[in-house]
């Protein structure tokens, strides 16, 4: 459905230089589905959005939507960005106050190059209305919208030309933490209904995860790694990734030997001798670094059977009401754990860490 | 966010490919304009100022004559010398008035606050000729009401006051132009938080100090912006120089080209080095100006939350503090007015008495309503200053949205272009407006384009500035978000950035269409019998010496005036703007 390949941005700084965005930007998005861009603020994932919006114009590169090349830097086709016909909502709504809700969302038909009749637009405008449950507040004024109605709005804006897809930058990030989560899952709803073919940028991984079919995360103006999100989770396919999405411990260590054909791995690391998971098979010798989450670190005071056992002392705990997080040395290393708030060991008791070798996963070292 | 947008894709713009269309015909069209206003006839003021007069019989020569005729004689170093004496005199006692006001205003807990900011659009509904001729009325030495009423009062003939002199001409613009140094000393005191002085006092300074280590460094910038604006514009002012100086013969700039354009045969040469001469002095007065402007911005103390400062408790000295400001009133708006109005009811100019009291009439009214060519002034300045606002409004909001908008390359050139004519005194800009068109036979000269041409160079970059402020809050999401719903450049600008920058537009368009209503320095250099505008009328009727019927004029003007800045006002706060 779209095909963005090889994109490269570029922007002038302050003293004319030109500074790299996006660099060899690849992705594919099937029609349907919700892909999103996620990296940390300046990775590139806004540039490459707007790049397919048409707000900005790419070095190099092609962008395809369905059959229609609507950038190619070798063919030079640009097409601007109200001819692509696509739906976008902005980080900040970009709602026009001088205009009532019915009016905001009738625009994009009012414009257009189709002449509909005013009997069509205001039919149509009142379903995207009703889609987005604002259908009562059609001749309220913008501005007396509240910031999820708001959104809402901006949503049956982009909707409304039946765009074959819509981009979404940053939607959440305007609203307080309660709304952000409800809206959530209101979006995915309305995506996962309509079907319609959806691009996302967001910084925040939990967004990210609870939203997309498919998630790409990017750091310095490149894709680090693109996969479903609980591949992305569970099997990140560098440091960056895991440090970025979640939280995690990383330690160092050496391979020793592969265990069994199952992609295990013993390795010598900084806590002591573990069994882990790799991608790919590992040279003995070859320096690695380990990454397990808290919640794959199980706590116990009675030592429990099997691989991945260590022995520790309870560093510092914190209470957060659904979990606990203990923080617990071993030897010269403090890992993250997360328990359950029924655990009661005390500050400086020891305390047994066992680490699921499946959940241990080794990682290249990235030189940095 | 990240997005930023590069050189190349801005010149693209935001909305569709460059190709020739609608987009860049307006766009086009209005910079050609903006740089042909700005920048042609500051270049014809220079060429003609090294050369000598055309006539029939002699063609235009290269000389540097106007300058070693201007530089050479003592005449001139006396002129440059007086008009030094008379700005810095003016400045320093408007802003002395200013920040005193501004102070008692904001800091301290002085009655009839509500008063202070009527005050502010005094000098907008008192235009300079109308203020001067008033204060002829009260301080001339023969028949001066100040002077008369004093005489009686002491039982004398001495003269007490006169306003033909250097202090004379000091004292009338210095008082007309206070407000405008209490409404920028007000914006110093505003954008000082408090906590800066609090916190140093929190750290142990003593109230000295507080004033020498931490307020007059920071409001020093502010202070010293302050009195280079004043001083340009009191160099610039044309109507007090003209009315009270050259009588008895003290000469500035200003009032030197006047005089050297009207001599026979005119100076248009020597009027032109005076010009450029001028315009040497305003330019960096405005240069060293926007440097602070800019370099305070480094200062930058405001927060954008609007703090109101403890107000100091004067207690029995808020008598005094109310006394001075009421005197100031009364010097400001109440005598002025007062005496014109009196004079508006006389058949002959008299000083009041029982006995003229007697002789009210409604003879000046009948009189100037029956007027030849008033009609036709009324008609005139109407039409001028509602055509000048229209266009100067809609070309700067083209202007505006390019500058602050696209990444084009050389668009600072294009502000710095279109704010250029900032630095023309009024009768600079006439003089130099008259000449092109002398030259160039396109048929504009003795017309009522020609001064629609000055008025709309001349209040350019006040449409820029109302414009600005407005188009800077317009998010760029907001015609993006247009473009993405498929709208064209064009469209884009009619539905979305022009509503959005309505508040701007509307407030930016009452104030040209008042100041050009006023316009009287560049006119006076351009009109012809047939396009003479109510300034000029009000000019005539006082080199004719039709005192009573210039006050009735006056008076019926000021309160045209006065309705229009309070329709300005009633706007402004429907739209939720404040002046800027």
């Amino acid at each position: 459905m779209l095909s963005v390949r090889g994109l490269c941005t570029e922007y002038a700084d302050e003293h004319g230089k030109a500074v790299r965005a996006a660099h060899d930007v690849s992705f594919e998005v099937p029609a349907g589905k919700l892909f999103t861009l996620l990296g940390p603020s300046g990775c590139g994932k806004t540039t490459t959005l707007r790049s397919i919006a048409g707000l900005e114009r790419p070095r190099s590169g092609e962008i395809v939507v369905g059959r229609q090349t609507i950038f190619s830097s070798k063919s030079g086709i640009f097409v601007p960005p109200n001819r692509r016909g696509l739906g976008m909502v902005f980080q900040s709504y970009a709602i026009w106050p001088h205009m009532t809700v019915f009016e905001n969302a009738a625009f994009p038909l009012q414009v257009s190059k189709s002449r509909k009749t005013r009997k069509e637009i205001e039919a149509t405008v009142l379903r995207v209305l009703k889609v987005v449950a604002l259908e009562e507040m059609a001749e309220r004024e913008a501005t007396k919208l509240s910031g999820g109605q708001q959104q809402r709005l901006a949503l049956a804006r982009a909707l409304v030309m039946e765009p074959p897809l819509l981009l979404l930058d940053e939607p959440l990030s305007n609203l307080d933490a309660k709304l952000r989560e409800r809206m959530r899952f209101e979006l995915k709803r309305l995506q996962r209904e309509l079907g319609i073919t959806t691009v996302y940028v967001t910084h925040d991984q939990s967004e990210a995860l609870a939203l997309s079919h498919s998630i790409a995360v990017m750091d310095r103006g490149q894709i680090r790694q693109t996969g479903a999100p609980r591949e992305i989770y569970e099997r990140p396919a560098n440091q960056f990734v895991a440090d970025f999405i979640g939280t995690t411990n990383f330690l160092r260590a050496t391979v020793n030997a592969a265990a069994g054909a199952s992609g295990l791995h013993r390795v010598a690391s900084e806590v002591g001798d573990l069994v882990v998971r790799a991608g790919d098979a590992l040279e003995p010798g070859a320096k690695v670094v380990i990454s397990v989450r808290p919640e794959d670190i199980y706590l116990s005071e009675a030592r429990p059977q099997g691989d991945n056992v260590l022995l520790g002392t309870v560093d510092t705990k914190v209470f957060l009401g659904e979990s606990v997080d203990f923080r617990v040395r071993v030897g010269e290393r403090v890992l993250q754990s997360r328990a359950h708030p029924s655990l009661g060991t005390r500050v400086g008791q020891p305390i047994h860490l066992s680490l699921d070798p499946e959940k241990c996963v080794a990682l290249k070292e990235t030189a940095e | 966010m990240e997005a930023a947008s590069g050189s190349r894709l801005a010149r693209i713009g935001a909305f569709g490919s460059p190709r020739l269309d609608f987009k860049w015909v307006i766009i086009g069209a209005c910079v050609a304009l903006t740089l042909y206003l700005g920048v042609v006839p500051l270049a014809f003021l220079l060429w003609q100022s090294f050369f000598t007069p055309q006539s029939a019989a002699k063609a235009a020569q290269f000389t540097l004559g106007n300058y070693r005729d201007a530089y050479a004689s003592e005449e001139t170093w006396l002129l440059f010398w007086s008009s030094i004496k008379f700005a810095a005199g003016a400045s320093l006692l408007a802003f002395a008035l200013g920040t005193l006001l501004a102070w008692m205003n904001e800091r301290t807990n002085t009655p009839f606050k509500s008063l202070f900011f009527a005050l502010s659009i005094i000098p907008l509904i008192i235009p300079g000729i109308l203020f001067t001729v008033a204060w002829i009325l009260l301080g001339s030495p023969k028949i001066g009401l100040v002077n008369l009423a004093l005489q009686k009062l002491f039982d004398t003939d001495a003269v007490f006051v006169n306003v033909y002199s250097l202090g004379g001409m000091i004292w009338v613009d210095a008082l007309h132009y206070s407000p405008m140094a209490f409404l920028l000393m007000t914006a110093a005191f505003r954008s000082m938080d408090p906590a800066l002085e609090e916190s140093a006092v929190m750290s142990g300074a003593g109230m000295l100090q507080v004033v020498r280590r931490v307020t007059l460094p920071l409001v020093w910038p502010a202070i010293f912006a302050t009195l280079l604006i004043l001083f340009v514009r009191a160099i610039e002012s044309f109507e007090v120089p003209a009315l009270l100086g050259l009588p008895v013969g003290i000469e500035v700039f200003t009032s030197a080209i006047y005089q050297a354009v009207h001599r026979y045969p005119s100076q248009v040469g020597l009027a032109s080095a005076y010009a450029v001469t001028l315009l040497v002095i305003t330019t960096v007065g405005v240069y060293f100006q926007s440097r602070l402007s800019t370099r305070g911005s480094r200062y930058a103390t405001m927060t954008g939350k609007g703090f109101r400062p403890r107000l100091i408790d004067l207690g029995n000295w808020r008598y005094l503090t109310v006394a001075i400001f009421l005197a100031y009133f009364f010097l400001i708006v109440v005598l002025p007015f007062a005496v014109l109005l009196w004079s508006s009811f006389q058949k002959f100019y008299s000083v009041p008495s029982m006995e003229a009291l007697s002789r009210l009439t409604l003879e000046p009214y009948r009189t100037i309503l029956g007027y030849p060519s008033l009609m036709r002034s009324v008609w005139n300045s109407l039409l001028l200053a509602v055509t000048t606002a229209t266009l100067v409004m809609l070309v700067s909001a083209v202007i505006c949205w390019i500058v602050v908008k696209t990444r084009l390359r050389g668009r600072w050139l294009l502000d710095n272009i279109a704010s250029l004519p900032m630095v023309f005194p009024g009768i600079v800009l006439g003089l130099a407006i008259m000449i092109l068109y002398l030259y160039l036979p396109i048929g504009v000269y003795g017309t009522i384009w020609i001064m629609l041409i000055a008025y709309v160079t001349r209040f350019m970059p006040y449409g820029l500035r109302y414009n600005t402020t407005s188009m800077l809050q317009i998010h760029k999401e907001l015609e993006e978000s247009a473009a993405m719903s498929g709208a064209s450049w064009s469209t884009t600008f009619r539905r979305i950035v022009l509503p959005l920058l309505k508040p701007g537009l509307v407030a930016g368009w009452i104030y040209i269409v008042i100041v050009s209503i006023r316009e009287l320095s560049s006119s006076i250099l351009l009109y012809s019998p047939d396009t003479e505008v109510l300034s000029i009328l009000i000019w005539e009727l006082w080199e004719n010496g039709q005192y009573v019927e210039l006050s009735a004029l006056g008076v019926m003007f000021i309160l045209g005036l006065f309705a229009l800045v309070l329709l300005a006002q009633l706007i402004g706060r429907r739209f939720g703007i404040r002046e800027a």
